[in-house]
């Protein structure tokens, strides 16, 4: 018998829908996989094996219909589930079950996936490589002593080693697009808008957005369907239809697709075998059928900086209700501390290095006398990125970088260093302040380490993000990790 | 009582800001009920206990009660504004900050015209704005209720979320030795429009509409002083006495030489006066933002006309109509509104009694009544209906005037209605012609004296002999009769 964590999305439904296998034998063979080799890459924080046989058991009774019934997922810490702890990779928020589930994962229970548990992340989403969760690091299964990209670590790392064919992750600044460059699979970040925000605990609110992970484009799409679309419970959520992402997934097509290749999003600071790996993705798509052409962005220069003044601004607001009173971790209560002590206890222990840092840095950028220099300034950049982004769909299509100017890196070796750290999403941030769609497809190896293309599209054109990875995907030499280390 | 010399001193410079609870049925960013007095944290949600994840949608009532709420104060409707985060850490604020409004108000530039002394007064609104309220706070173990001392807080959430507006004026200046005056005034003819508006309760005493008194002198010619800005201002006697405590307060510190603190200060309802809360030197950088969480609000111009269109009729122009109507003068109008009891007096009648008894009952025995009981009279437990019921029940001869305020202070003592005082009581007027006619017989008898002067020609003197049966009838007779069998039996005509 096949083993049936090697199956994609896809393949995992028609196994189950010719009765090849059942959902309850397909849920217990990724929490077989798990048991085997989790103790090693640290994909989960919390595995659900209890609800995740009982929903497989609906979908066997055959309560549950549809393309992605049955499917296992892992399902990233940050996005609430009723009754299952969510840390979101902080101490602050040990013992927390939410009475609650988040719209996202409400849509995945009714469309029959299998959620088998909760993924690592970077705490709070704050980081590139997942060394910031207050639970260890998540490791890159094609090679355990390198990072698996961040902040969603836990979701890239659970696919690459065939935990799950299905993940959920979310992008503040590149955390579903550049852990899945340095891990080799597909992450999308919906427009923002697209898909609810409701139940995912909230770093910047204006740029969060959920999104489908992957090992195929395909499967990407059919997630895509499940958990996008507009959501009354989020103010922000787009009343529109969703773009027709599946058909796009499978068109396979870009004759005639206007690519811009971001001039800003190139040169210095980019490792040579990811410039490398880049071209050669962006010449099979011309080779395809594609028109390629040079695009100028000016001001996606300064889209780092001022990401990293919204970013921490609405987060140090957002993670302000962290407080000891009402839930999670509670230090110092001896009857005798003050409640602003025990407060600020609490704060001290349960908030890691990074968290604390995003929060004084967000504090002072809005206080009194700063916000005009610092968050106001911030905003009127976002909007001159906004306006690159427009001017350039005058102009093509779609738009193409490098996800990441490396390939994993060490564990480490940036953590001393933020800025270093920071880097890492300098090509993913424009995408989130302007808030449309972008992705990172697999683009081939550069020293046996997965480089990934980036491509963005206007906002609500998710379709031709799938058009694109669609075609590269078909085009180019299919890529698995060795998982040398299990043997 | 130095206030009325102080501002023969000073200029006073006021401003209110009143926070008004809409009564939406729900909350402002969910769908918890709003209702008083349930039990501590039933109505909360994931939403407005700010659980991680969790995000606010608008109550569009909310907006539309706000809209109305500017819209009666002559305001300016923004026909695109923004929330904004407040931010500060209080246990009783769930997600540390609160959703309000900063520099984007819904409504702007508008004013209220109260009537004080009979002159129209125009205050000017700054602003109307959206917030949402915090939960409550109960600080258990220490003497004073208050945080410090306290040995453990409770908080309940049930509060929390439910949509506030906040009406905030510009300085009112130029009133004078009025300034407490009119702003009690203010507060009273806003309550007013509220009601009439139906988007709140208006329940001072419940928190539903809260005060806070900003408050500076300056001498005639200089600039205007230090404000310092009351809080807990919770009926609209405090709000007066609240204004002349400050007062006199500053005008002392400032004759003195003292510099005034801009501070936030706390009235005592028990005291009458003030002491100071934290000072705005030290004050919180709320470091407000634009909520993320939430869209812009864009009224359809087209809409806000609609709403405009269908507000109910002015409190000042409803009872300036009505007053007319009545034939009461605008002396007695201004007296009405001055005591605050304009809508009592209207209703009254609307309840089927002559306006000229029911503004003798509210600007006499009842105003009386409420003085000396400390309280506002409408807070006191009669009703208009009750009035005019005692009314009927003097113009049918059934109670005589003394008898009537008996059986008034019985309703106010919570004896029940007026029937049901009267029966209790036995203030039923005497009508048994037998009983009434043994009584004067035996007054006369009892006074020869006072019968003589009365033949005589001195009729004044008949007092005498009527206070003799009213006596002997335990008042319960009607004295204009008694007066008249009297002067029957003793041949003599007024």
């Amino acid at each position: 018998m096949t083993d049936l964590t090697r199956l994609t999305a896809v393949e995992t439904r028609e196994a189950i829908t010719s009765g090849q296998a059942s959902a309850v034998e397909v849920a217990q063979a990724h929490l077989d996989r798990i048991a085997a080799v989790d103790d090693r890459v640290h994909a989960f924080l919390h595995v659900d094996a209890d609800g995740a046989l009982a929903q497989a058991k609906r979908v066997d009774a055959g309560e549950i219909t549809g393309p992605l019934a049955g499917v296992p997922l892992a399902l990233k810490d940050v996005m609430t589930m009723e009754g299952i702890p969510t840390t979101c990779g902080s101490r602050i928020l040990e013992g927390w079950r939410p009475p609650y589930d988040a719209t996202v994962t409400a849509r995945l229970k009714a469309a029959g996936v299998v959620i088998l548990g909760k993924t690592n992340m970077d705490e709070f989403a704050m980081g590139s490589s997942t060394e910031h969760s207050a639970y260890g690091p998540t490791r890159n299964p094609w090679d355990l002593d390198r990072i698996p990209g961040g902040s969603g670590g836990g979701s890239s790392a659970a696919l690459a080693s065939y935990q799950a064919p299905l993940a959920i992750g979310t992008d503040t600044g590149g955390s579903i697009r550049q852990p899945a460059s340095v891990t080799g699979t597909v992450g999308v970040k919906p427009t923002y808008g697209g898909v609810s925000r409701y139940g995912l605990v909230a770093f910047s609110s204006s740029l969060d957005q959920a999104g489908p992970c992957a090992r195929t484009v395909l499967d990407a799409a059919l997630l895509h369907e499940v958990i996008a679309g507009h959501d009354p419970r989020d103010s922000t959520s787009i009343d529109a239809p969703v773009p027709p992402v599946v058909d796009a997934a499978r068109l396979r097509d870009v004759t005639g697709l206007r690519i811009g290749v971001v001039k800003e999003l190139q040169g210095d600071g980019y490792e040579a075998g990811v410039t490398a790996r880049f071209e050669e993705a962006v010449e099979t798509l011309r080779g395809l059928g594609a028109t390629v052409s040079e695009v100028s962005c000016p001001h996606f220069d300064y889209a780092l900086p001022a990401y990293y003044l919204i970013a921490p601004s609405e987060a140090s607001s957002n993670l302000a209700r962290f407080d000891a009173v009402r839930y999670g971790l509670r230090v110092g209560d001896d009857g005798v501390a003050s409640l602003e002590e025990v407060m600020a206890k609490t704060r001290a222990v349960g908030f890691g290095a990074e968290v604390k840092r995003r929060i004084i840095l967000g504090t002072y950028a809005l206080s009194s006398g700063y916000y005009d220099a610092y968050y106001g300034q911030a905003q009127k950049v976002r909007t001159l990125i906004t306006r690159d982004f427009q001017a350039a769909w005058s102009q093509v299509d779609v738009l193409v970088a490098p996800t990441c100017p490396t390939v994993a890196f060490p564990l480490g070796a940036k953590l001393e260093d933020p800025l270093a750290m920071y880097k890492q999403d300098i090509c993913s941030i424009p995408a989130n302040l302007y808030g449309g769609p972008a992705a990172s497809f697999p683009a081939g190896l550069s020293d046996g380490l997965p480089v990934g293309l980036q491509v963005m599209a206007p906002t609500l054109r998710e379709d031709l993000l799938y058009q694109v990875g669609g075609a590269l995907e078909a085009a180019l030499p299919a890529q698995a990790p060795t998982l040398s280390w299990e043997s | 009582m130095s206030y009325e010399k102080d501002l023969e001193e000073f200029e006073p410079v006021i401003g209110l800001e009143t926070h008004v609870e809409l009564g939406t049925a729900s909350k402002m960013f969910c769908g918890c009920a709003t209702e008083f007095g349930a039990e501590p944290n039933t109505q909360t949600c994931p939403v407005c206990l700010g659980l991680p994840g969790s995000l606010p949608v608008v109550n569009a009532k909310s907006i539309e009660s706000a809209i109305r709420i500017g819209l009666a104060l002559h305001c300016d409707i923004a026909t695109w504004c923004r929330f904004a985060r407040k931010n500060y850490f209080y246990p009783d604020m769930p997600k540390n900050f609160q959703t309000s409004q900063y520099d984007e108000p819904l409504c702007t530039d508008g004013y209220l015209d109260v009537d004080v002394d009979g002159s129209v007064v125009r205050v000017p609104i700054e602003r109307v704005h959206l917030e949402e309220d915090t939960g409550k706070t109960l600080h258990v173990g220490g003497a004073t209720g208050r945080i410090h001392g306290a040995t453990h807080s409770l908080v309940d959430y049930n509060r929390a979320g439910i949509p506030l507006v906040e009406i905030v004026t510009k300085p009112v200046v130029g009133t004078g030795v009025k300034a407490a005056a009119v702003a009690k005034a203010y507060v009273a003819e806003l309550r007013d429009v509220l009601r009439g508006l139906e988007v709140s309760d208006v329940r001072m005493e419940q928190g539903s509409l809260r005060c806070d008194v900003n408050t500076s002198l300056n001498r005639p010619g200089e600039p205007w002083g230090t404000r310092t800005e009351t809080k807990n201002v919770n009926s609209l006697r405090s709000v007066e006495r609240a204004v002349r405590s400050e007062v006199e307060r500053q005008a002392a510190l400032l004759r003195s030489g003292g510099r005034i603190t801009q501070e936030t200060r706390h009235f005592h309802e028990d005291t009458g006066t003030t002491s100071p809360g934290r000072s705005k030197e030290e004050a919180t950088d709320y470091r407000y933002f634009p909520e993320p969480d939430l869209v812009p609000v864009a009224p359809d111009p087209a809409w806000v006309k609609e709403l405009k269109e269908a507000l109910p009729e002015a409190p000042s122009v409803a009872r300036k109509r009505l007053v007319g109507r009545l034939g009461l003068s605008d002396l007695d109008a201004a007296a009405m509104v001055n005591a605050g009891v304009l809508d009592l007096v209207l209703a009254t009648t609307q309840a089927g009694a002559p306006a000229a008894e029911a503004r003798n009952w509210w600007l006499g025995h009842l105003a009386q009544s409420a003085n000396a009981a400390g309280v506002e009279a409408g807070e006191l437990a009669i009703t208009p209906a009750q009035v005019a019921r005692v009314v009927e029940l003097v113009a049918a001869g059934d109670l005589t005037a003394g008898l009537a305020k008996q059986v008034v202070d019985g309703v106010l003592a919570g004896e029940g209605s007026p029937d049901d005082v009267i029966a209790a009581r036995g203030l039923a007027v005497v009508k048994d012609e037998g009983a009434l006619t043994a009584a004067v017989e035996a007054a006369l008898a009892a006074d020869p004296d006072a019968a003589e002067k009365v033949r005589g020609g001195k009729v004044a003197a008949v007092g005498a002999l009527v206070g003799r049966v009213m006596k002997e009838t335990r008042g319960q007779a009607d004295a204009a009769a008694v007066r008249v069998l009297l002067l029957d039996k003793l041949g003599v005509s007024d």
